[in-house]
């Protein structure tokens, strides 16, 4: 899968509070939740982000509570993958079951700033900011989790391992 | 070359004789755990599976974030719980009235125990590392996944071992330790990685202060936090099962990532400053901060034994009149013991409110949130931007000694100025 898409820039430490605050936590509607994603720290954020934006954060991208609701706010507000020099181990999992791409890329994050456009292809790696011509090679997701994602996420993967 | 007990634990669980760090397995689960928030996401991915519930006996379901219902979708949420667990005859759902907060309450009835592979959709799940389980935090659709199939996939961490030595000072508890590690090593100091606390320390620190240690593992990105189990383990579970278990040590010739030193003796007071937990400062050291609000409870801090520092300190005082000072005991029956102890009546006469177990203000959900440019000392676990309140409010992490002392002086204090 390949996409191409405006970066939404963010630091370290990025926790699940601020991607979804718990007072929005009364309700798992995907589209509710997006309409108040980030809205902590980027009140910018869902009045301006576009269907195929990417997001892209410093250390520990998703660190705190294991709420679900927080990948799913940012995959149902329009982007398509988010990029870390690494992130959270909870986050991390639930990206990966609910669909949403992952990239983690290390210290080259540096090279990628806001507003900058990616082209991003998930079966390679391989990322080139268009705004700026440089290349980052993303480390590749282990095959297992490789598995998980084409299977679209984990329970399509659970329901098709039992056939 | 031998194991860390987190790594028997799951070579064991995956059928293997041996692991390894960085290895992928897929490992049997013991027992899995869903809340009022994260329960209502699991059910309808667990529903697309199409098969029944692996066992059970084996999945706890404990309304209690926003739990008595704090309004008309809580109680929506709360009641798909309830009915999913009517449907599949869940053993372990608990209803307001019995109730306690989920990391209180599992450990307290017996439920999880050493050498277990425990799940939860809750980060805080890494709580039952201190009965020497492996327990970690998963998302809603891992978890509904597990509930169909009884197993999950891992991968092996590697573990930073915490030696213990010597034992706390008066008006020190486990929250002091496991703030002042999160300071040293940082939020992310322990990504992807097991912290192993062990040493002559260990048999120094009650059940409620390794409860409170392992709960906040996760506050330094690990995936449990896990103590060996001895005497005051055993002791601790014979009044709460008669379920055999198994008890993992590490080898010897284990490999650690890392190793890190506390002498117990040498901690003091210490508090957690807006907005990350390692921002750590030792109380002594603070300028004057005045306080709006003191929380005593939560997973973190919510036992009997959290209740008897704050009681011992807040008992014939009054709580600051510019402080509204919140008491949540975790569970019923730590709520009667405090009642038969006095300490209930201690924190009413002393001018605070006592509530029914809820994890309602440590997350923002309601009792007790902050308005903007307010502060709180609090003995939860997070003090991230907008936790418990408006984005522009503040929490201070700490324990319940200093959050009653903050509670009495209208400013973070420490026990010490209060008993002078």
């Amino acid at each position: 899968m390949k996409f191409t898409g405006k970066v939404w820039r963010y630091g370290d430490n990025i926790d699940t509070d601020v991607i979804i605050p718990a007072r929005y936590l009364n309700t798992s509607n995907p589209q509710e939740l997006a309409l108040h994603c980030m809205e902590d720290i980027d009140k910018s954020f869902v009045s301006g982000v576009k269907t195929g934006d990417i997001m892209v954060a410093d250390n520990n991208f998703g660190c705190g509570s294991s709420r679900e609701h927080a990948p799913v706010a940012i995959k149902a507000s329009g982007i398509t993958c988010v990029i870390a020099a690494n992130f959270a181990r909870i986050f991390y999992r639930n990206a990966i079951n609910i669909g949403l791409p992952l990239l983690e890329v290390g210290e080259d994050v540096a090279k990628i700033k806001a507003g900058d456009t990616l082209s991003v292809d998930l079966e390679t790696g391989e990322i080139v900011n268009t705004t700026t011509s440089e290349r980052i090679q993303a480390q590749p997701l282990p095959g297992f989790i490789q598995d998980i994602a084409r299977a679209g996420g984990l329970i399509n993967y659970v329901k098709g391992s039992a056939q | 070359m031998g194991m860390t007990m987190t790594e028997k634990i799951l070579a064991t669980h995956a059928g293997c004789a041996k692991v390894e760090p960085g290895q992928l397995i897929r490992a049997k689960v013991d027992f899995l755990l869903a809340n009022d928030i994260t329960g209502p996401q699991a059910i309808p991915e667990f529903d697309k599976i199409g098969r029944p519930v692996f066992d059970p006996d084996k999945i706890a379901l404990i309304p209690d974030h926003f739990i008595p219902n704090k309004d008309i979708k809580s109680a929506e949420q709360a009641k798909v719980m309830r009915e999913f667990a009517r449907k599949h005859k869940i053993t372990h759902y608990v209803e307001v009235g019995r109730m306690g907060i989920e990391h209180v309450l599992l450990p307290e009835m017996g439920w999880v125990l050493p050498g277990e592979i425990i799940i939860g959709a809750d980060s805080h799940t890494c709580t039952y590392g201190a009965v020497g389980a492996f327990a970690t935090g998963v998302g809603g659709t891992d978890l509904g996944a597990s509930m169909a199939t009884g197993d999950t996939w891992f991968k092996v961490p590697s573990t930073i071992k915490v030696e213990l030595t010597g034992a706390l000072p008066e008006w020190v508890s486990g929250k002091d330790v496991i703030l002042t590690l999160i300071g040293l090593i940082g939020v992310d100091g322990a990504r992807y990685q097991a912290l192993e606390f062990t040493g002559p320390g260990v048999a120094n620190l009650s059940m409620a202060d390794r409860f409170t240690i392992s709960n906040m593992a996760i506050e330094a990105g690990a995936k449990n936090g896990i103590f060996p189990v001895d005497e005051k383990t055993i002791e601790y579970l014979r009044a709460r099962t008669t379920k055999p278990y198994k008890v993992y040590t590490s080898d010897s010739d284990a490999i650690y990532a890392r190793e890190i030193k506390i002498d117990l003796s040498t901690l003091q007071p210490v508090v957690a400053m807006p907005h990350l937990p390692e921002n750590v400062k030792k109380v002594s050291d603070l300028p004057e901060i005045r306080i709006d609000q003191a929380v005593i409870g939560s997973c973190t801090n919510g036992r009997i034994d959290d209740l008897e520092q704050a009681a011992k300190i807040i008992a014939g005082r009054k709580i600051h009149p510019d402080v509204r000072a919140i008491i949540i005991p975790g569970t019923q029956e730590i709520y009667m013991e405090a009642m038969k102890r006095g300490y209930i009546a201690q924190f009413i006469e002393a001018g605070a409110v006592v509530s029914t177990p809820t994890c309602g203000p440590c997350l923002g959900g309601y009792m007790g949130i902050l308005a903007a440019g307010e502060r709180c000392v609090s003995t939860t676990n997070r003090n991230f931007r907008g936790r418990m309140g408006h984005v522009d409010s503040e929490v201070y992490l700490a324990s319940p000694a200093v959050a009653a002392a903050s509670a009495i002086m209208g400013r973070i204090a420490e026990p010490k100025e209060v008993l002078a």
